[in-house]
């Protein structure tokens, strides 16, 4: 058993400072995760060397990975720190912000994109309104046991993390929002605006730039099948096309 | 003239309801929140949402949900409210279901239903294990639709710090801070919605969110507004124990047929079944929580002597466990280690639900006209023990009454915020900003974190599932010390951009506050009564109890004050299961 935990930390004081890295050393405990750490680091704010630092500045929420908030770089991996065990974890255990978006703070970074992608795609479904409409339409349960997998969808980041294709010379919206629609063209109700929200996936950056890398499906840690979405889509999309040309 | 503004604070189920239904009549709307409103508390509720639509064709009808609530609560919930809210429900599924929630299906397509404790009926409307995420994204969703036509703003991450209450004692705005440039700053609401849930981090580890921390009505209570039944606070029976928090393991994992355990004589001893023969595994959460203690800590039978026993799913098909409650057994398997659809869990009771927040009435109104307070924050719909799959239906409910009633009372202004002049916005700021400029500077040698721990620690080690006076006068002795060692505290981190240190020593303050409220409050209470225990008076006591707890603050601490309750649909009697 260890006697200590090693963690080797990327840091940054504002959106636009430079990069620094801190190490720090806390003594172990079993069954930890990284998040224990860093709250370790709150109440005993001093790096390795015993200087005083400030605490490092992260974000979270649940701590049982449905929230999406905590995503982050462990050992080079996109990841959730809730459910990031020290146990299961090489020693010094690196952290760093995920590099797709901007930086924030530390290991907080901005993920605005991923919810204004989802305004880009109308990913809703367009009720009359909240009033009393009696029940919703039937929906047979085999369909919405694999819409369930994908509305599970965290908006964490780890897919946009480890695409290649997102990044600052591309305009591609990621594996998210196009799984997503996938979900909202299945539902019942939301069948209705499917043409829509295909369309959108035909502008530049939409599903066409997908370079099939096939990193994000492995990243997800909802194990969502964002592989088999990105191809149904294309098949939405040229089903579109097809039935657009002979309606002409 | 100008549109409404309406202020939500909390963009979690409740919030984002309230934004919808006043946004829908005209209102211009901020959604003020922690975190991005997809990641609210609201995604950790797993079991499911309450709603008596018979589905299954058991016979179910809101008049059964609505009695069972009530005899779940130990009558002490306002009745007519909860027939609002029981009655709603159905509709409210319907709704959400209208909106695309995944929820599990019949054979014929229909709404599935599955069993929660404290009634015979199957009346949880579910999508696998992770129903309060489906039902959040769900709304988030619409309100993004919201803010596409610019009717809704939402602003996050961004910290309440206090109501702005004019010298009519109205509520005309709040003042917030933004988390990530520190700017505090004052906004202009005609009505303020509060919806910012429980107040589970003030006991340290729970199932809570760790924003889950009562700051913001703590800050209310301190500006005179009403709290009321603070003592009551909701213990899971089942959580999975964990060093950072206690991870929850649904109620419907029973539902669903799962076993509470422990070894008796080499065999499993399913006490529970044995001692409940009628409810089983499906007793009310402080039944089987206090069962739960009697085993472990009087009984010494945990397992392997320690303070857990088993949830046994492992004689249940996993196919079909994977389609009820896949995410939270993938959960538990992350987090523990072992596959719980092959060999049982180990849990143990933690803080889950706060019962008692802000005083509201009938149309979810604080104590200043013009503060609105919806779902957990507010006191009014779960008596003293809330059942299980009711925590959702309630909020739900009481964001959409309180969307319709502010929209409501802002009709019948002379005057909107906009038309008002700046002096008393400017004011309100400028003391905020002050305050926390003193936070900032602050040099002592306590570490708030660790204030936070020994606070946490003594709550649950007294307030929790067994109290008795002694003890609670302790804590509230400890907790004046640790409010006085609170001025000490240093603050590590002087950096003027998303700074957590100092957000935090603030929220810490009103912890403590309330953390007083809910000791005081049981240490008043001389009797048992749901989830407020005490073994030296162990009997629920009617003839001097049955009422309302009100706390009002003073320099001096809370003073108490009670209130009948309305028990006009159903009367008292004992509640055997």
């Amino acid at each position: 058993m260890p006697n200590d935990i090693r963690l080797k930390i990327k840091r940054q004081d504002s959106q636009s400072s430079t990069p620094y890295w801190q190490e720090f050393v806390l003594p172990y405990r079993p069954s930890l995760n990284v998040i224990s750490c860093l709250m370790e680091i709150q109440r005993n704010p001093v790096d390795a060397t015993g200087k005083k630092v400030a605490p490092v500045v992260w974000e979270c929420n649940c701590l049982e990975e449905v929230c999406g908030a905590c995503s982050m770089l462990i050992n080079g991996k996109a990841r959730q720190s809730c459910s990031a065990l020290i146990d299961r974890l090489e020693q010094p255990v690196v952290l760093e912000p995920l590099s797709k978006f901007p930086a924030v703070r530390d290991l907080v970074i901005d993920r605005t994109v991923m919810f204004n992608n989802l305004k880009r795609v109308k990913a809703w479904i367009n009720i009359d309104g909240t009033h009393d409409q009696g029940p919703g339409p039937r929906f047979p349960e085999k369909t919405r046991s694999w819409a369930y997998e994908l509305s599970r969808c965290m908006t964490c980041g780890c897919c946009m993390e480890s695409c290649p294709q997102v990044n600052p010379s591309s305009k591609f919206i990621g594996p998210t929002a196009i799984a997503q629609v996938r979900l909202m063209n299945a539902l019942p109700n939301g069948e209705n605006d499917a043409e829509e929200r295909l369309a959108a996936l035909m502008e530049p950056g939409g599903v066409a730039e997908c370079g099939n890398a096939q990193n994000c499906e492995r990243a997800c840690p909802k194990e969502i099948p964002l592989l088999t979405s990105i191809a149904a889509i294309n098949r939405q999309m040229v089903a579109k096309s097809i039935f657009g040309a002979l309606n002409k | 003239m100008s549109a409404p503004q309406v202020l939500v604070i909390g963009g979690g189920l409740a919030g984002l309801m309230a934004a919808i239904r006043a946004a829908e009549q005209g209102a211009t709307v901020k959604v003020f929140s922690l975190c991005a409103p997809k990641r609210s508390h609201s995604a950790c509720a797993q079991g499911g949402i309450n709603g008596a639509i018979n589905t299954l064709g058991q016979g179910d009808s809101p008049k059964y949900h609505f009695e069972e609530t009530v005899y779940g609560g130990d009558f002490l919930a306002n009745q007519t409210v909860v027939k609002g809210f029981t009655d709603a429900a159905p509709r409210l599924i319907y709704m959400l279901d209208r909106m695309g929630v995944t929820f599990n299906r019949t054979p014929e397509g229909f709404i599935d239903l599955r069993r929660a404790g404290g009634t015979k009926f199957n009346r949880v409307a579910f999508a696998g294990g992770t129903t309060g995420q489906q039902m959040l994204y769900t709304l988030d969703e619409q309100v993004r639709k919201l803010e596409e036509k610019g009717k809704v703003e939402v602003l996050f991450p961004w910290d309440f710090m206090e109501a702005i209450i004019d010298e009519g004692g109205v509520c005309r705005g709040a003042v917030l801070q933004d988390l990530t440039t520190m700017e505090v700053k004052a906004f202009r609401g005609d009505a303020v919605i509060m919806a910012t849930g429980g107040l589970g981090y003030l006991f340290g580890k729970s199932t809570n969110a760790i924003i889950n921390n009562g700051s913001a009505v703590s800050a209310l209570y301190q500006q005179k507004v009403t709290y009321a039944n603070g003592e009551f606070i909701q213990i899971h029976p089942t959580s999975i124990p964990g060093d950072d928090k206690n991870r929850l393991m649904s109620e419907t994992c029973r539902g669903e047929g799962g076993r509470v355990w422990v070894y008796k004589d080499g065999k499993p001893w399913y006490f529970l079944e044995e001692w409940y023969p009628n409810y089983g595994n499906l007793v009310p959460r402080d039944i089987a929580t206090r069962e739960i203690f009697k085993v472990c800590i009087d009984m010494k039978m945990g397992i392997d002597g320690e303070n857990m026993v088993y949830l046994d799913l492992s004689h249940l098909d996993p196919n079909w466990l994977n389609q009820r409650l896949g995410g939270i057994l993938d959960m538990y398997e992350i987090f523990v280690g072992d596959d719980p659809r092959k060999v049982p869990m180990k849990i143990f009771p933690t803080v889950h639900f706060t019962m008692g927040g802000l005083w509201v009435d009938e149309k979810q109104q604080t104590t200043v006209p013009g503060l609105y307070a919806a779902g957990e924050c507010d006191y009014q719909y779960h008596g003293a023990n809330r059942l299980g799959g009711n925590a959702m239906p309630a909020c739900m409910y009481a964001g959409e009454l309180a969307g319709n009633t502010s929209m409501a009372y802002i009709k019948g202004l002379d005057k909107l915020t906009a038309d008002m002049p700046e002096t008393a916005f400017a004011s309100a700021q400028k003391k905020n900003a002050e305050f926390d400029a003193s936070i900032y500077k602050m040099s002592g040698s306590e570490n708030p974190y660790l204030l936070h721990r020994e606070m946490g620690e003594w709550m649950t080690t007294n307030a929790t599932v067994v109290r008795y006076n002694d003890r609670l006068q302790q804590t509230d002795d400890k907790l004046l010390e640790l409010i006085e060692r609170w001025k000490k505290i240093g603050v590590s981190d002087s950096t003027g951009w998303s700074n957590q240190v100092v957000p935090f020593t603030r929220q810490l303050w009103n912890m403590l506050q309330l953390s007083r409220v809910i000791t005081l409050g049981a240490l008043a209470r001389n009797e048992s009564r749901g989830a407020h225990y005490k073994p030296d008076y162990p009997e629920r006591d009617d003839a001097n109890w049955l009422k309302t707890t009100l706390a009002d603050y003073t320099k001096d601490g809370p003073k108490l004050s009670y209130e009948e309750v309305d028990i006009q649909h159903v009367k008292p009697r004992p509640r055997v299961y």
